[in-house]
């Protein structure tokens, strides 16, 4: 397990901006959204559904760049570009390679989440 | 709880469709002492908007249905909207899209991820200037009626002046002076507070602005900035009102052992010059010219012949027959070569 898949500098701002109180709803919502908008672009990919695909693809970029995950928010950026060029058949294996990469943030914000039970 | 001292809490709009997003700025706002509403949607905030009195709207601009430049579009072709500072938020990669909201009109932006300082300044700074305009608007609307007050707001200031066709009115306290020294300065002030007050109110009612007090002088224009063919009528009309208010404010200070006032009014019409007078910075709206100096005689000639409202040949030529007026004299005032003929002007009701 390894913290690199959150910068905790960019977590810690967060947590100050809206507040001990909050940083685990912020979370929970993090990871209720974040499974869902990947199925989405799984979803999406053999449909060829660009629009849906690029929106999902920025949706979890925003997300995960807010928590500093940094690597999650740049690959989500990567697959919204080829959304926007409508370039789906590019996609290849960039999608489960976020996925994985998404179980790793999935288990470092999990765990900070326990500190704000 | 970080306390919001400088500028006390605004009441925000944040539209955003990403749920993560709203719910930070959401907490993020309200952590920094703000009211915040948030919504997930263009529609669901210009509902909002129509019902509800905001300061600043956080605007996405990526959203379905009808994304931020569509909101920010219907925001500002609205009167009142258009007030309400918006202020973008986007992801850093959308900076284009955000030069077209500026452009537009969007006042600031924010990118995400949102960093809690700029967060900060950027809503103090629109909440600054919301305030300043709602100062304006109060202002305009204490001294002009709301379609004056549109007018300017829409217009903007141009300090570029024009001649127009207008009435002048000026009136006066007959010997505020031995009444101001004649009393307690704090029972002075509340009384031209109260006279003022009183007196505005007609001036507005018959499409007027005051644009100037001086001392206990006021000065009002009727037929400009916006132009009104029937604008001698209802100069003389305010008038009238004007004394009829002051009978009643008179009965009350009996009553009260107060002392009371009489006032006399001037009113002259014609050509005069219009614009903003001062500054980028300090502007006010006034007229110049003849016609004004004219206006401002017949008030001082009130005075001397014991008469409450005194008008102009110009002023008197289109009066409704309803209103009786009765030529006095051709009086050539100081500084003129022509005579100027004045006429008084019936108040009492008829019965």
């Amino acid at each position: 397990m390894s913290d690199s898949a959150i910068d905790l500098s960019v977590f810690n701002n967060l947590k100050e901006m809206v507040g001990e109180d909050f940083i685990g709803e912020l979370i929970d919502t993090f990871l209720d959204e974040a499974p869902q908008l990947i199925a989405s672009m799984q979803k999406a990919l053999p449909k060829n559904d660009v629009e849906t695909f690029r929106r999902s693809a920025h949706s979890l970029k925003s997300n995960s760049a807010s928590f500093g995950a940094h690597a999650l928010s740049d690959q989500a950026k990567a697959l919204e570009m080829l959304g926007r060029a409508g370039q789906l058949s590019q996609v290849g294996d960039k999608l489960e390679t976020l996925s994985a990469e998404y179980k790793k943030v999935e288990e470092v914000l999990k765990r900070l989440r326990h500190d704000f039970e | 709880m970080t306390s919001n001292k400088m500028h006390g809490p605004g009441r925000l709009l944040v539209v955003e469709d990403n749920k993560v997003n709203r719910i930070l700025l959401l907490r993020g706002l309200e952590q920094q002492g703000h009211v915040v509403t948030a919504v997930e949607n263009g529609k669901q905030a210009l509902k909002l908007l129509h019902s509800q009195p905001f300061d600043i709207v956080l605007l996405d601009i990526e959203m379905p249905e009808m994304n931020g430049f569509q909101v920010l579009e219907t925001c500002l072709q609205d009167t009142h909207l258009r007030e309400i500072p918006i202020i973008m938020t986007s992801a850093m990669d959308e900076l284009d899209s955000v030069v077209k909201c500026i452009e537009m009109g969007a006042e600031d932006y924010l990118t995400k991820p949102l960093n809690t300082v700029l967060l900060r300044a950027r809503v103090n700074a629109s909440l600054e200037k919301k305030r300043l305009r709602d100062q304006q608007r109060k202002l305009f609307d204490t001294v002009a009626t709301s379609e004056v007050a549109e007018e300017l707001i829409s217009k903007g200031f141009s300090l570029g002046g024009k001649h127009v066709d207008a009435s002048v009115m000026f009136t006066d306290i007959r010997s505020f002076t031995s009444i101001a020294e004649s009393q307690d300065p704090s029972e002075t002030m509340e009384l031209l507070n109260t006279y003022f007050t009183l007196m505005f109110e007609p001036i507005k009612d018959h499409g007027g602005i005051v644009n100037q007090i001086v001392g206990d002088e006021i000065m009002a224009i009727f037929g400009a900035p916006i132009p009104r063919v029937d604008h001698r009528e209802q100069a003389v009309f305010a008038a009238i009102e004007m004394l009829e208010l002051l009978k009643g404010f008179n009965q009350e200070q009996a009553l009260r052992n107060r002392v009371q006032i009489q006032i006399g009014v001037g009113i002259a019409s014609g050509r005069v010059i219009a614009g903003y007078t001062g500054t980028q910075q300090r502007a006010i709206f006034t007229c110049i010219g003849d016609t004004v100096n004219v206006a401002s005689r017949i008030q001082d000639h009130t005075k001397i012949i014991g008469q409450p409202l005194l008008i102009s040949e110009n002023t008197q030529q289109s009066l409704p027959t309803a209103l009786h007026t009765e030529l006095l004299d051709s009086i050539v005032f100081k500084g003129k070569s022509q005579p100027v003929s004045v006429y008084s002007v019936k108040t009492e009701p008829a019965d």
